[in-house]
């Protein structure tokens, strides 16, 4: 019962957050800012929506089986996200500073 | 429960693809494929558990990896216009140009 409610609150969260880094992900004025908005989609969302369909499953290989996706996308996650900042630097991407227009 | 998580996704889903359709730099568009990807990952072991076969979870965990080293072998050609390293160093000209 309590698993059950834990999962539940654990997979809205997780919904709700992918739907607002979504939105910021079309809101923000430069390309640096909107790789934060998909850095939270993709790491904190993951673990929050796979913890939860964790707690829901009902043998051992399965929780065992999401556990190893959740650990690969939080590997690698992070490591996409600084190699598209790395890549956007080298090619000399211009920042955005407020008061200017954004870069949209 | 399950439904309402599928449903978020597929609207981060089609946000992503707008960033993809409008973005002006090729990272945006690079960034929102990846952000796609990775939801597309999330999606499958969502269904998995909604239509009652959560054995899709070892699709999810292929497509995870297939994902990542796409961004990275993509990554690797903008940046260094080959897929080695000591390529010949010409990437993108400029990364604002709308393509």
């Amino acid at each position: 019962m309590i698993i059950d409610i834990l999962s539940w609150i654990l997979v809205v969260i997780g919904s709700v957050l992918l739907v607002i880094g979504g939105i910021g992900m079309l809101r923000f004025p430069d390309f640096y800012s909107r790789l934060q908005a998909a850095g939270i989609t993709d790491s904190l969302c993951s673990i929050t929506i796979l913890l939860g369909l964790t707690l829901h499953a009902d043998s051992v290989p399965l929780a065992a089986k999401l556990l190893f996706t959740l650990l690969f996308l939080l590997l690698t996650a992070p490591v996409a996200s600084h190699a598209l900042a790395k890549a956007a630097r080298h090619r000399k991407l211009r920042h955005w500073s407020p008061g200017g227009e954004d870069i949209l | 429960m399950l439904a309402f998580a599928a449903i978020a996704i597929l609207i981060t889903m089609a946000l992503a693809l707008v960033r993809v359709i409008r973005g002006p730099t090729i990272y945006d568009r690079i960034m929102a494929v990846n952000v796609f990807d990775t939801k597309t990952v999330l999606m499958i072991a969502v269904i998995g558990f909604i239509v009652g076969r959560p054995e899709f979870i070892d699709v999810a965990i292929v497509y995870a990896l297939i994902n990542f080293i796409a961004i990275i072998a993509i990554l690797r050609y903008f940046e260094y216009g080959d897929f080695s390293r000591g390529g010949r160093g010409r990437g993108v000209d400029d990364p604002e140009v709308k393509r």
